[in-house]
């Protein structure tokens, strides 16, 4: 007789299958619609890739930090710094070779402020930009809320409003107008700031360093500059750290009772190597997702060279679909593993068809364009995200409906805002402005990073004193 | 929604987080055994697989033993034994 297991089991094998078929499917009607869709087929499938990665391994940069500080666990730390070593050292042979899609970020304060946003956010929305997707792929309404309400609508809200006029020092202002723009793509807050701080900040990446670009001329440059000083070295020392503030203690204390004795320097490597495999699903899937996070900037050059374009835009111009673009025939087309942009545009897309003009900034005006959504590459990237999760969750039997109740609502709604207003001011989340800018070679993405960790302390913090409360009620009947 | 932590025998607890995501499951979780004392059993009962992974480090890290770890119909039910 069939177990309630089995059936449950068969069940979800069969909605993996329906639900990959479906993408399969659609990539097949995107080709036949036009081949230079399959431009944005690419996004879909890689998007995929990364779900399925992340779910697997529970991948989430919330939970670097948060576990860390929360429960003393540095297993995704260690799985991030991982996945950084492995993508810097594939970014840099991209670079050499002239096929990496990569640019730097303007580079001030504003990195490690809006970091500190972002990282009290995603600890309150109980998972970072790519993670909430990944956990939206396993039923989780809570993330929902967070993407829907804070990635999607807080975000395109938020570039499109002059509630943070007060904000801005008049020099700013001055800078903005001095830029030219039309006065009818230049109306939010957002925009002044970005036309009038961001746009004058320098951007600093070590290959392309004076010092750097005469010391190890050719390709040396990206291996030594960009990944050995920037992503490598650092994720080392991090590895170290982590090792000495939460491992070692219990690690060297278990290894003296075993070897009846004394410790030495070999015991101190096996505690490393230890900590690093003791999750061995998460840090596996650091190593490929760097591997894969590589390959997708190589197909997305590619894709380039073979079309003659250098974004997007400029294809769905040749295909009819010039009014989907911003003034400068563009969408949002990173080349990489990118969050938070596409959602801004779903959501400043939805706005949009209610009659909010959404076109008069220069974050969707001028920069990124409005596109339909099912012509949005990078948004079906982030749909592929949700949906190779799906698949994954259903295979693992982990897909579960969960919808948000009580204060997951709270929690969920004002983390995802938190995250919104804290990836925009920095052009990136936690993958774009972190990860991606570490493997790199651009510092500012450890800046990001920073603040992201004094963000989730502070969020951690907080928590920590609400389960308190909670605890010491519920302890009362004993 | 509420979570719930519960003596239910002489030095036998259950908590259960079910409907919690991150980081609450764990957080309640390393809490709830701070208030244990050495010897004594949790029964966690939870629906985020990604927490799961978290308290099992956690544990081995800090000495805590995962008695047993089983789903049933979506839920996790891991019994801990504070070391």
């Amino acid at each position: 007789m069939e177990t309630t297991v089995d059936t449950s089991q068969k069940r979800n094998q069969v909605w993996a299958f329906i639900i990959t078929g479906i993408l399969i499917l659609i990539s097949v009607l995107y080709y036949k619609a036009n081949v230079y869709y399959m431009y944005l087929v690419a996004y879909i499938w890689f998007g995929f890739a990364y779900g399925m990665m992340l779910q697997y391994g529970r991948f989430c940069f919330a939970s670097a930090s948060r576990d860390l500080f929360a429960a003393g666990v540095p297993r995704m730390a260690v799985g991030i710094l991982v996945a950084l070593i492995f993508f810097s050292l594939i970014q840099a042979t991209l670079a050499s070779t002239n096929m990496s899609t990569f640019h730097p970020a303007p580079f001030g304060i504003h990195t490690l402020i809006s970091g500190m946003i972002f990282g009290i956010g995603m600890v309150l929305a109980g998972g970072c930009a790519s993670g909430s997707l990944y956990k939206i792929g396993e039923g989780n309404g809570t993330s929902f809320l967070a993407a829907f309400f804070g990635l999607c609508l807080g975000q395109a809200i938020f570039v499109d409003v002059k509630w943070f006029n007060f904000l801005i020092p008049q020099k700013w202002v001055d800078s903005a107008i001095a830029k030219g723009l039309s006065a009818d793509k230049m109306t939010s807050s957002f925009d002044t700031y970005l036309a009038g701080y961001v746009w004058d900040q320098p951007t600093l990446q070590w290959s392309h360093t004076k010092t750097i670009s005469e010391a190890f001329p050719g390709a040396l440059k990206y291996f030594l500059g960009d990944s050995l000083l920037n992503a490598l070295i650092p994720a080392a020392v991090l590895l170290i750290v982590i090792y000495a503030f939460y491992i070692r203690k219990g690690f060297m204390k278990k290894r003296a009772k075993a070897k009846g004795g004394a410790t030495g320097f070999g015991d101190e490597i096996a505690g490393i190597w230890n900590m690093i495999t003791a999750s061995k699903r998460t840090t596996i899937m650091g190593v490929i997702i760097g591997i894969v996070a590589g390959l997708h900037i190589f197909v997305m050059k590619g894709m380039q060279i073979k079309f003659g374009v250098s974004n997007f835009g400029q294809l769905l111009t040749r295909m009819g679909h010039a009014s989907d673009t911003s003034i400068k025939g563009t969408v949002f087309d990173p080349g990489y593993w990118y969050i938070t942009s596409q959602e801004g545009q779903l959501g400043g897309w939805i706005l949009d068809k209610l009659g909010w003009n959404m076109r008069d900034n220069i974050f969707f005006g001028v920069n990124n364009g409005l596109p339909d959504p099912w012509r949005n590459p990078a948004l079906w990237m982030s749909l592929g995200i949700v949906f190779g999760a799906m698949v994954m969750a259903r295979l693992n039997n982990e897909f579960k409906f969960k919808l948000p109740k009580g204060e997951l609502i709270a929690w969920g709604l004002i983390g995802g805002l938190l995250m919104g207003m804290g990836s925009r001011p920095a052009l990136g989340c936690n993958i774009g402005a972190f990860f991606i800018r570490v493997a790199g070679g651009d510092p500012s993405g450890w800046l990001y990073g920073a603040g992201m960790v004094a963000g989730a302390f502070v969020g951690v913090k907080f928590f920590n004193w609400w389960s308190e409360r909670k605890m010491a009620k519920e302890m009362e009947a004993f | 929604m509420a979570m719930k932590f519960e003596k239910t025998g002489e030095g036998t607890y259950m908590l259960d987080v079910c409907g919690y995501v991150c980081p609450h499951p764990q957080i309640y979780c390393k809490k709830s055994l701070e208030k244990m004392a050495e010897g004594d059993v949790v029964e966690v009962i939870l629906d985020n697989p990604s927490s799961v992974e978290t308290i099992t480090q956690m544990c081995d890290q800090i000495g805590h033993e995962v008695m047993d770890k089983k789903t049933e119909g979506g839920k996790i039910f891991m019994k801990i034994k504070k070391g």
